[in-house]
């Protein structure tokens, strides 16, 4: 572990985080152009440990809690904040919001609003990367309820009985909406379950961006060099509800107090301290760093132009001659 | 020209297609080996080998959904569903998603995929194997739907569809695999969005597409033999509709029925006899005719089957009674 590692990855879920933040401050202040928002505060570990291990050309496959994925892949801020609030110099023109938010420049097939069903798609650039031989290797990141989905299984299979470069991540965040995990499947590891499609699977706490970054690394070297996939399950905690609306009623409140002394970003931090990576000093170049760079992701967004009227008619379909 | 089966003319199409982009591959369930539940993909794997022919385990949202990533990422995929109805498996993947990347991330991507599927009824495969679920994928924004009727037409609608930037459900009708046709030596595309008239006529007009196509035809002879000259309408392409050709024909005849296999409601027929009236109200002379399956399940018994799908006697009874109408006032 050295200082330039620990400083990304703190950079990465300060970045996550204050960015969700600010998503709720300006969604309460009614500028959120959609109703649709999910926010990932506390599961930042997860986005910044898996997108430090993947290189530029490999792809990543995302969920309707999906801001922290795209963050954590170098994602602009500021046409993301635009996008959010429906402005013309989002990253979809305003058409896709926080649950459809995707930079494909940066090999970002799309946030998802179909829990599970995005899964296929990874397994369709995973397959495209082995027959074209691109060197790519997808990570396709989904939540526990997507694990009860029979996709899940399809994909799974398929991309094991390929041996396709591709890992599966599963943000298990314990709560498919209100169904808690315990309830939704048996208690069963997400290494046994990869051992029923006979390839790799390891258990992380998804709270370490460290442990999420050393499973993923070693996970995509893996399929890489052409071992197949890995499944990962990172085990972590919604902080807030399902979205704004939700006040997690369901949840037992000590079970919350438990999962929150485990913030990943003050976990973080006290190793980092601990352990002589990090200084009080960086720590706060780094926060001061993302905060500006908030500021300056809001003003961006709020000085952008609406999406025109336009924009709703067009790109239903490509343009196509063909004749 | 040379005289080929329906199902020669896709090999040919995707064969054609293989080797003039690299990027096409073709995947689904027993499509190697097995050449195909019917036969169309015979011999691709030997020609092109296991790496553009691809044996995918029984998974078909998986399928469909590996061609939208494939797609994506920059391949060609032709993904074949055996029959239509296991497409029931697929529908998230092509209805969520296929259909509505592109529009939804903002035009930054498209998604160029073929789904080639088969349906429709003829051969007592029972009610989870014959459906004709063209209306499904017709109400869906984003998504073409094309189902040919000749082999000429499914050879050059294939290619097309394979160079087209969107996806595209192919509709293959099992009953008319081993018809045969006419089908140019040279390369030829047929443009997806355009009807053809198969055959002119002045006092009727009888809309259609894939296998019923061709009872509309047998109907058109058999009302020529009372000296009524039916026009019949070939749709080829289900989306985009070409209501150019359709309001054409009609806006001469003033007359129309139109013909499919799929359910009475809310199918194709309801759609254009809808377009028909608003274009047409006050030029029509008798309002726009539907025969369709009726709305019941598809029994496996071959002799019940038809008794639910339209055959040619209705056809020629529905021209019969829409050039006989006459307008009758209403008091309530």
């Amino acid at each position: 572990m050295n200082h330039e590692f620990a400083c990304q990855a703190l950079r990465h879920m300060v970045r996550i985080r204050l960015f969700e933040e600010r998503t709720l401050e300006v969604l309460m202040q009614g500028k959120l152009a959609s109703t649709m928002c999910h926010v990932s505060i506390g599961q930042e570990a997860v986005a910044a440990g898996v997108c430090m291990a993947m290189q530029p050309n490999d792809y990543i496959t995302s969920t309707h809690r999906g801001h922290g994925h795209l963050i954590a892949r170098g994602g602009d801020l500021g046409r993301m904040m635009a996008e959010l609030m429906g402005k013309a110099t989002g990253y979809c023109k305003g058409r896709g919001g926080s649950m459809h938010i995707t930079d494909v420049a940066l090999g970002h097939l799309g946030a998802n609003g179909i829990v599970g069903g995005h899964i296929g798609i990874a397994v369709g650039a995973a397959l495209w990367s082995k027959l074209s031989g691109n060197q790519a290797v997808t990570v396709c990141m989904f939540g526990d309820g997507a694990v009860t989905e029979g996709v899940f299984h399809e994909a799974l299979n398929m991309a094991a009985v390929y041996q396709l470069p591709a890992v599966f991540v599963c943000e298990n965040n314990q709560y498919a909406m209100s169904l808690p995990w315990t309830k939704a499947t048996p208690p069963v590891s997400f290494k046994t379950r990869a051992d029923a499609y006979a390839t790799p699977g390891v258990d992380v706490d998804g709270q370490d961006p460290l442990a999420v970054y050393c499973a993923a690394a070693q996970a995509i070297a893996h399929a890489r060099a052409g071992g197949g996939p890995t499944l990962i399950g990172a085990h972590t905690y919604r902080f807030l509800g399902h979205s704004r609306g939700d006040p997690s009623a369901y949840r037992d409140p000590e079970e919350e107090r438990q999962w929150r002394a485990r913030d990943p970003i003050a976990l973080f931090k006290a190793r980092a301290l601990d352990e002589g990576w990090l200084t009080p000093d960086d720590m706060q170049t780094i926060e001061a760093e993302a905060q500006r760079s908030l500021d300056e992701a809001v003003r961006f967004a709020e000085e952008s132009p609406a999406a025109p009227d336009e924009v709703a008619f067009e790109d239903v379909y490509f343009p196509t001659a063909h004749s | 020209m040379t005289m080929m089966m329906f199902r020669d003319a896709l090999r040919q199409a995707l064969r054609e297609e293989m080797q003039r982009d690299p990027r096409v591959f073709l995947l689904g369930e027993d499509i190697g080996r097995y050449g195909g539940a019917y036969a169309v993909t015979k011999g691709l794997l030997e020609e092109f080998g296991p790496q553009r022919v691809i044996d995918t385990p029984m998974s078909e949202g998986t399928i469909v959904g590996a061609a939208v990533g494939a797609a994506m990422t920059g391949g060609r995929p032709v993904a074949e569903i055996m029959y239509v109805d296991f497409l029931a498996y697929a529908m998230d993947q092509l209805v969520n998603q296929a259909a509505k990347i592109h529009y939804m991330f903002g035009g930054q991507i498209h998604v160029p995929i073929v789904v080639r599927t088969q349906q429709g009824t003829g051969r007592g495969a029972g009610a989870q194997h014959s459906q004709s679920l063209e209306a499904w994928f017709v109400h869906i924004p984003g998504l073409k739907v094309v189902a040919p009727a000749t082999p000429e037409d499914a050879k050059g609608l294939l290619k097309s569809a394979i160079r087209d930037g969107n996806p595209v459900v192919f509709l293959e009708h099992k009953g008319l695999y081993a018809i045969k046709g006419e089908v140019p030596d040279h390369e030829y595309l047929i443009p997806i969005g355009r009807a053809r008239v198969a055959r002119p006529g002045s006092d009727i007009t009888l809309i259609s597409y894939s296998r019923t196509m061709y009872l509309a035809l047998e109907a058109a002879d058999a009302l020529a033999q009372s000296g009524i000259q039916a026009e019949v309408i070939d749709l080829r392409t289900l989306k985009p509709l070409d209501m150019e050709t359709i309001i054409a024909s009609v806006k001469h005849t003033r007359r129309a029925v139109v013909i499919h296999e799929a359910s009475l409601t809310a199918g194709l027929g309801a759609e254009i006899a809808s377009r028909l009236s608003e274009a047409l109200f006050g030029r029509l002379a008798a309002p726009v005719r539907r025969v369709a399956a009726l709305d019941i399940p598809l029994p496996a018994n071959s002799h019940l089957e038809k008794l639910i799908v339209p055959d040619t006697a209705r056809i020629v009874r529905a021209a019969q009674e829409t050039l006989g109408y006459t307008v009758k006032e209403t008091t309530a």
